[in-house]
């Protein structure tokens, strides 16, 4: 089992998450980018663990508890747009700029 | 870099003696995590006794409970500093949560902004026809999750803080329901937000990779008696730490969601952004960068936090210049002020921690009170924020623009202010380390900063009406409904006032304390 072959994996669902916080014009699949990015660390914390005993592996824990709780968060604002404006386009959203 | 899991049998359960492995249950020190206790059960409370209660309760009880509950938390650090400064630093519950100097003093600053903005919000819920304690419970929320922060000694409990200190103030932020404007910040603030909070656990899942710990003292000590052969895994990790902090303090170039939140959240939740939120990311940072990598990467991270300073100093002060709406130009403004306090992290030493803590003290008074004089002009809708609104103020209100005219001197750093010396120690402090290219575009970009402080004043003080000539002699008229001063907020100001002023002209037992508000790492017993 090679340690690299989970960085990897995890680095490549980071680039993904990042790609799609910053190309995606929905404001689900802005939120679901994010997931993305906290699922590769917990793979990152509990291939690491392997070496370094548990603490990753609580930590992986700690991460899925927050990413629940931000993600509920995060749905909420996005309803609350769209009952006001019938969309969750992002991009659309423009009043404040200068 | 290749790592073979060395080829041994996986320990089963059954291979261990029962005996041989007791559950080590931590000691838990209540006292320890006292003031975030306090905030925490304080909001529960208030939403507790709120939601038993039948009748509406009226909208002072819920500021009281929170500028109680604060207090409280400010009281509650007082036997703890004692305790630190006569038995010095600990840490308790398995080495998680440090007890020194610097997280006590840090939890006095966060409370101090959730007061002075829990007296803003008062006045300016009955205004806006929102009145409701869940804006209350939130601010104490976030204010717990902000001393969690401060006072963690583990990149987990960092993390949690910073969670419980974010997501409550994501909600604050898009809370003002008929604001379009509000809920625009809110979700802007929340993705950037998460975004910046999954690169800073992707540092630390590194950080925890390369050192084998997620506890400070423990990486501490790690850097300390080894030399990683192959630090890159570990670089990769204080770089990727170093972002998601720079997006919490709002640091150039991670700076872009700052003027939109800051502009589009109701402004007293603008205010407890400014103050509380940024004194709680610069907690973490000054934490994990200075004194848990301070003594062994000292080297590799300095640069990397000068260039944010710099770039922060200067694109926060152009930008602000430009700007013709006054949250937006304060919200640049303070990602400016971050840049000062970013030169107190890159010094890197006691002194530049003392003088960032000064800055936050002073920084928190200052911002607040601006922000609370940006409440009161906006008058009802929230939504006159622009530099014509503040044309003839001095005539309309001129208490209220005398206020704002000290707390904008005191931004930009005149005598007799504490901006003056917040500034002047942070300065003191890079030079100290012979950074003096850093001092001298600090100098400057202060002076390009005073320019837009100075715009504002003149608008209120100086300017004839719109679309006057140039030097004609009528004063501008006030324009729009009359400017209210609800007592809480009147209160709130006085208290920024004080603060402001006072630091400003007797700086002794603040600096003081900022001498012995020192970090320390110490090993759980």
């Amino acid at each position: 089992m090679l340690l690299n072959q989970f960085l990897l994996l995890a680095a490549i669902l980071f680039s993904i998450g990042v790609y799609g916080v910053i190309v995606r014009r929905n404001g689900v699949l802005v939120l679901m980018s994010i997931e993305l990015i906290l699922n590769s660390v917990n793979i990152n914390l509990i291939a690491f663990s392997t070496y370094h005993g548990l603490g990753g592996q609580v930590f992986a824990l700690f991460v899925i508890a927050v990413a629940a709780a931000e993600v509920g968060v995060g749905l909420a604002i996005v309803l609350l747009i769209y009952r006001n404006r019938r969309s969750v386009d992002i991009d659309a959203l423009d009043e404040l700029k200068g | 870099m290749i790592i073979q899991v060395p080829p041994t049998v996986p320990v089963v359960p059954e291979q261990l003696d029962p005996s041989a492995v007791p559950l080590a249950v931590p000691e838990i020190v209540w006292s320890a995590v006292a003031p975030a206790l306090v905030l925490m059960i304080g909001g529960i409370l208030l939403l507790t006794v709120v939601s038993l209660v039948r009748k509406p309760l009226p909208s002072w009880f819920h500021a009281t409970w929170t500028v109680a509950t604060a207090t409280a938390a400010i009281c509650a650090t007082v036997p703890l500093w004692q305790r630190v400064q006569d038995n010095g630093a600990s840490s308790e519950m398995a080495g998680t949560v440090g007890l020194d100097g610097f997280s006590l003093f840090v939890t006095g600053v966060i409370c101090v902004s959730v007061i002075l903005a829990a007296l803003l919000l008062e006045g300016y819920l009955r205004r806006e026809d929102l009145v409701g304690p869940e804006w209350y419970v939130l601010m104490l929320l976030s204010a717990s999750g902000g001393v969690v922060m401060a006072s963690a000694n583990d990149l987990i409990v960092l993390f949690l803080g910073l969670e419980i200190l974010s997501v409550a103030v994501y909600v604050l932020a898009a809370m003002h329901s008929r604001r379009t404007s509000s809920q625009e910040a809110g979700l802007k603030y929340f993705v950037l937000g998460a975004f910046s909070s999954a690169f800073l656990l992707y540092g630390i899942a590194l950080t925890y990779g390369a050192t084998g710990s997620t506890n400070l003292a423990g990486i501490q000590t790690f850097l300390a008696d080894n030399v990683l052969v192959d630090n890159g895994l570990l670089l990769a990790g204080l770089a990727f730490m170093l972002v998601g902090f720079g997006f919490k303090v709002a640091a150039v170039p991670f700076h872009m969601w700052a003027p939109d939140v800051y502009q589009g959240a109701p402004t007293p939740v603008s205010a407890y952004m400014a103050a509380g939120v940024k004194a709680a990311g610069f907690a973490g940072l000054l934490r994990v960068f200075v004194t848990t990598f301070g003594p062994t990467y000292r080297e590799e991270w300095m640069p990397m936090v000068a260039a944010l300073a710099v770039l922060s100093l200067v694109v926060g002060s152009v930008m602000a210049i430009i700007q013709t709406n006054v949250k937006r130009m304060l919200a640049y403004s303070s990602i400016s002020h971050a840049g000062f306090i970013l030169l107190g992290v890159a010094a890197a030493s006691d002194a530049g921690t003392s003088a960032a803590l000064f800055y936050l003290l002073v920084y928190t008074f200052m911002v607040a009170g601006s922000f609370g004089v940006v409440t009161l002009i906006g008058r009802k809708g929230d939504g006159r924020h622009s530099l014509e609104d503040y044309r003839g103020l001095s005539r309309a209100r001129p208490g209220l623009a005398l206020v704002f005219t000290v707390f904008l001197l005191a931004q930009s750093g005149i005598p007799l202010t504490g901006g003056f010396l917040a500034k002047f120690y942070v300065i003191g402090a890079i030079v100290d380390e012979g950074l003096y290219a850093l001092a001298a575009v600090a100098m400057l970009t202060a002076v390009i900063s005073a320019f837009l402080y100075l715009r504002v004043i003149v608008a209120m003080y100086f300017a004839g009406p719109a679309g006057a000539e140039e030097g004609s002699e009528e004063p501008a008229e006030f324009a729009g409904p009359p400017v209210r001063i609800p007592a809480a907020a009147g209160l709130a100001l006085g208290l920024a006032l004080v603060g402001t002023l006072a630091l400003g002209i007797v700086p002794g037992p603040a600096t003081e304390v900022t001498r012995d508000a020192t970090a320390e790492l110490t090993v759980g017993n």
